[in-house]
């Protein structure tokens, strides 16, 4: 694993509570399978084979939001799939992250009319933004590895 | 919203009188749900584990692009086409872009119709892949899925080579093409022509003798002719029906009439036919690919027609008059005359129509999309009925439906 020669004789490690569990929690970051449009596509294709979202933990991705730590909401959120959204965010256990994948749901995007909620931090607190229409697969990715820094940093006094 | 809240006889007119008495059971499906492609949301009724009956909702993803287009002048509009089917960008451009040719009589060079047919086949076979990968997933075979992408991003790396974009590539502009196509791009679509075939081979050979695939399919959700010319079906699903419609051979466009292919059709209409028609689809397009690729003439890829044409960026620091036309194209666009076009083209999901309606400005006064998914999900429930959930799970991915499709 790595580890062991860190060990010494003594097979013990000393590290801090926070550390040990922000580590715990970007290791296995399980996202909730949460297509709405466009950017669903490219968050397939960063789930398959080319790009592989399984080397950062996140091979499984949840039907269910009762199982599911992350939030992708890749694409455009209507005003008739805005409460069904944020009601899947309240049914998510804590502790859970948002990422808005794609310009529509960060801001609107191209959309700027009577249909599309702009930006979905209207309905629900997002933690990381992903730009791009759609963001390629990398772009997901490097949002992805931005919110495991942000999730490494958290402090204890953070955890609700 | 919450379902809790509504009464039962408000549904009064959608379900039967089983389910008011409670002796059938009302399950929502969906909008969330992995299996829906996207926010289809399903009413369903069940006996049992019996499909009753199912009542589509659509307009969960309703983005006002019809709306949003007639804000728009003719070429900024055509950005928005490509938003609309998502696994079709291409195709939604070449639909509105011989909309507004047909509206404003332009003229087209030969080049351009060529490259415009192969990109639009290799966005159909992206998008068959697409289509085998998750239907593949819903029947329960993982592996299909990464193999399929596995080749699409061969596809989307050409795309990018032309546009800059993967999916979004708005590479189809009225008159012709945004920009040649770049050094390099002959030969990387050569080489996806030599290997694909095989590639459909090694997707058959997961799927098509498969006894449990084979058990999940056949019999499945089938609907005949007649039903399906009467629900308005198009594309695959009609053709699995035994219907031998295609529009590129009953209404060519594009020079389509000038390519050797087939229509492939099935009989029974059920699962495994639309699956059968979709992968010999893919070896129809690739034929296409290849003719094409073999028949790229010379010239130019723009029309020449400076009033709706921008000219190119070497004449304007020249040319007084191109830089006149560059100004006004792009400051207040080209107007287009009183009347109204209606333009379709096979996309991957059967017949994308787009209707257009000039008022002597420069902005559409009205644009509308027959999108062919908005038909397929309203013969859902005819398909399903009788049908346990499990099987419409496979009859709806069969389907291909594409919610941007049916919402718009």
């Amino acid at each position: 694993m790595g580890v062991e020669s860190k060990l010494g004789n003594f097979g013990v490690v000393t590290t801090t509570l926070e550390q040990v569990v922000n580590w715990s929690r970007t290791r296995a970051m399980w996202p909730m399978l949460f297509g709405l449009a466009c950017c669903a596509i490219e968050m397939m294709a960063a789930q398959a084979s080319d790009y592989d979202m399984s080397r950062f933990g996140m091979e499984l991705m949840r039907a269910s939001p009762r199982q599911s730590d992350l939030m992708i909401v890749a694409g455009r959120v209507s005003r008739k799939m805005a409460p069904v959204l944020r009601r899947l965010y309240d049914q998510m256990p804590d502790p859970k992250w948002v990422l808005a994948m794609g310009d529509c749901c960060s801001c609107g995007g191209v959309f700027n009319n009577y249909a599309i909620v702009p930006g979905v931090d209207e309905i629900v607190p997002v933690d990381v933004y992903v730009a791009g229409c759609p963001p390629r697969p990398e772009g997901l990715i490097h949002g992805v590895l931005t919110l495991y820094e942000k999730v490494t940093g958290e402090k204890i006094d953070h955890w609700s | 919203m919450r379902q809790m809240d509504i009464r039962l006889d408000e549904l009064k007119h959608l379900v039967s009188d089983r389910a008011i008495e409670g002796e059938t059971v009302l399950l929502n499906m969906g909008p969330q749900h992995p299996s829906t492609h996207g926010v289809l949301r399903l009413l369903l009724e069940l006996d049992g584990e019996r499909v009753v009956n199912c009542v589509p909702d659509v307009g969960f993803l309703h983005t006002g692009i019809e709306k949003n287009m007639e804000t728009k002048t003719y070429e900024k509009a055509l950005v928005m086409a490509d938003r609309m089917d998502y696994l079709n960008n291409l195709g939604n451009n070449l639909c509105y872009c011989l909309a507004v040719e047909k509206l404003v009589d332009l003229d087209v060079p030969e080049r351009a119709q060529v490259i415009r047919v192969l990109l639009t086949e290799l966005q159909r076979i992206a998008s068959h892949l697409v289509f085998l990968g998750t239907h593949a997933l819903d029947t329960g075979a993982m592996s299909v899925f990464l193999y399929c992408f596995r080749e699409r991003e061969i596809i989307l790396d050409i795309f990018e080579m032309c546009s800059g974009g993967r999916m979004m590539t708005a590479f189809f502009r009225p008159g012709g093409l945004w920009r040649d196509i770049p050094e390099g791009f002959e030969d990387a679509v050569r080489d996806f022509v030599d290997i694909f075939p095989r590639r459909i081979d090694q997707y058959e050979a997961l799927l098509t003798k498969n006894p449990i695939y084979l058990d999940r399919t056949k019999g499945i959700g089938g609907i005949s002719s007649e039903d399906a010319l009467r629900w308005g079906l198009t594309g695959p699903n009609l053709r699995a029906a035994g219907v031998k419609f295609d529009l590129r051979k009953a209404n060519p466009y594009s020079g389509y009439e000038r390519y050797d292919f087939e229509i492939p059709v099935g009989s029974a209409g059920d699962v495994y036919d639309r699956y059968q028609v979709r992968v010999a689809e893919l070896r129809q397009s690739l034929r296409i690919v290849e003719q094409a690729l073999n028949n790229i003439p010379g010239g130019p890829v723009r029309s020449g027609n400076r009033k709706f044409v921008p000219p190119p960026r070497s004449e304007l620091g020249t040319s007084m008059e191109a830089l006149i036309h560059h100004f006004k194209l792009w400051t207040e666009g080209f107007p287009a005359p009183k009347g109204s076009v209606f333009v379709a083209v096979e996309s991957p999901r059967g017949e994308l129509g787009c209707y257009l309606e000039g008022d002597g400005g420069p902005k559409p006064y009205r644009i509308h999309f027959r999108t062919p998914s908005f038909a397929t999900v309203q013969a859902i429930p005819v398909m399903a009925q009788g049908y346990l959930v499990a099987d419409l799970v496979a009859i709806i991915s069969s389907l291909d439906a594409v919610l941007g499709d049916v919402d718009r």
